[in-house]
């Protein structure tokens, strides 16, 4: 049946897929958590606008955010010297693009809740600043998890950048939504349900994951 | 101000707040003459909701800050001066430190019973191998010994607060701030806590100062050495406890411990 010739190249897609993902969104997380911390614990003139700037940054379509890697890494753009386009590194950092302000967002909307809730408390408790600051993000601690889930769903789920910055070439840069894409171009309409299948059991497998951490975090210890 | 108007008494205080007033914009929430704070005393403060009880708590506890007048603690003034005035940060945390606060809603961090009673020792690096036995007593001094290892997810209101009161405990502040820390709580949970404070204040080495936040005059009258009635901010009688209940000298007062609606 399938479109794409072989199972091993099925594996390969779905393979590859994840990788991208997974560094995306590691990478990602490298940089929003420290951000989305700062911004949750701070208070600083114009902070209302950057927040809105990030929000607003939040619902970034996929292929704007591909158009916009896609112009730097072209061969006239600033790194254009790297020769990224159409490769697997030129999708990371586009879904990188795309996930960041995600899991910023959600971690300062996250650690902002906290420090309203348990500031007070920890001061009058006789912590001293920095130990206010650690205990609110202690707190956080689960929001910030499901942060970077969330930008983990998003980046195995959003097509328009990667197929932009990537090209869909096949057994390099294709991934399981370009495929699906693909697929469904050519009618292959059974090949383009079993790989959406996949990507949904991959998605209820690491909320399920989650869940269970999470679920295990609130009966203590 | 009148005698039977002014919350201090003879003895040196530990805290003691003067010409105190909270503000906001044109609305004047809380302004109250003097209040003194002496250890070895549970001081009720009774007043319906509005009247200015927690705001001044929160100013006591340096959460706020004056618009006039000043506390006083540990040879520091928490006053109405610009932020740039008043306590060094290493004063307002040794202030901090000299107190506990316990609110109607206690806030508990992630964790079991122990970890949050044990909290307070934490940040003042005081948790060791020596802390095990103060903790423990705590624990048990307010029936919480069987849940030490339970999360404080799943508590019972009545069972969180008591961990409230135990963190605070456990510090052995000079100072204890409670604010209604019995409302919506059952009886058994009311008579442990209550327990609790009275034979703290009796602790020959510990011997807190206790100012307790409370709508019901029923505890005032079993627990409080000195009442005071706070109505629209400012505070309409003060004083021993069997003075107040016996003898009150406000109309308003007479009305709220003859059961009466005034408010």
């Amino acid at each position: 049946m399938f479109g794409v010739s072989s199972w091993s190249e099925l594996g390969g897609i779905i393979l590859l897929s994840l990788a991208v993902s997974g560094t995306a969104v590691l990478l990602a997380a490298a940089a929003a958590v420290p951000l989305g911390t700062a911004l949750g614990l701070s208070r600083f003139r114009g902070r209302a606008v950057v927040l809105r700037v990030l929000y607003t940054l939040m619902g970034l379509p996929p292929t704007v955010a591909g158009l916009l890697v896609y112009i730097a890494i072209s061969k006239q753009g600033p790194l254009g010297g790297l020769n990224l386009l159409f490769t697997p590194a030129a999708m990371i950092i586009a879904q990188w693009v795309l996930v960041t302000p995600i899991i910023t967002g959600l971690v300062a909307v996250a650690v902002e809740e906290r420090d309203r809730r348990y500031r007070e408390t920890a001061a009058v408790l006789g912590a001293t600043p920095r130990q206010t600051r650690l205990l609110v993000v202690r707190e956080a601690r689960p929001a910030v998890f499901s942060a970077i889930v969330a930008g983990l769903g998003r980046a195995t789920a959003e097509v328009g950048a990667v197929m932009l910055v990537g090209g869909n070439i096949r057994g390099e840069t294709r991934v399981m939504t370009t495929a699906i894409l693909l697929e469904t171009r050519r009618g292959n309409f059974g090949d383009a349900l079993v790989l959406g299948l996949v990507l949904l059991v991959i998605g209820f497998t690491i909320n399920s994951y989650v869940h269970r951490l999470q679920v295990g975090k609130e009966s203590g210890r | 101000m009148s005698a039977r108007t002014s919350l201090s008494a003879a003895a040196s205080p530990v805290m003691t707040a003067t010409g105190l007033r909270r503000s906001y914009g044109e609305r004047t929430v809380l302004d109250v003459g003097e209040i003194a704070l002496h250890r070895g005393e549970i001081l009720a403060l009774m007043g319906p909701s509005g009247s200015g009880k927690t705001t001044l708590l929160r100013l006591l506890a340096t959460l706020e800050r004056p618009s006039a007048g000043e506390v006083r603690f540990k040879d520091a003034t928490w006053a109405a001066s610009p932020p740039t005035v008043g306590p060094s940060p290493g004063d307002l945390l040794s202030w901090r430190r000299g107190l506990a606060f316990v609110s109607q809603n206690p806030v508990l961090f992630t964790g079991s019973v122990r970890d949050n009673v044990v909290l307070g020792l934490e940040l003042r690096g005081r948790a060791g191998p020596g802390a095990e036995a103060a903790v423990t007593r705590v624990l048990d001094d307010l029936g919480l010994g069987a849940l030490a290892l339970t999360s404080c997810l799943s508590l019972s209101a009545g069972e969180a607060q008591r961990v409230a009161v135990a963190r605070a405990f456990v510090i052995r502040p000079e100072v204890l701030l409670l604010d209604e820390p019995t409302a919506n709580l059952d009886p058994a949970n009311v008579g442990i806590i209550e327990r609790a404070l009275v034979a703290a204040v009796g602790v020959s080495d510990w011997c807190p100062a206790i100012l307790l936040v409370t709508h019901n005059l029923f505890q005032a009258r079993r627990i409080a050495g000195r009442t005071g009635l706070l109505v629209a901010g400012r505070l309409v009688e003060a004083g021993p406890t069997h003075d107040v209940f016996g003898r009150p000298a406000d109309p308003r007062t007479k009305a709220f411990v003859e059961g009466e609606m005034v408010f």
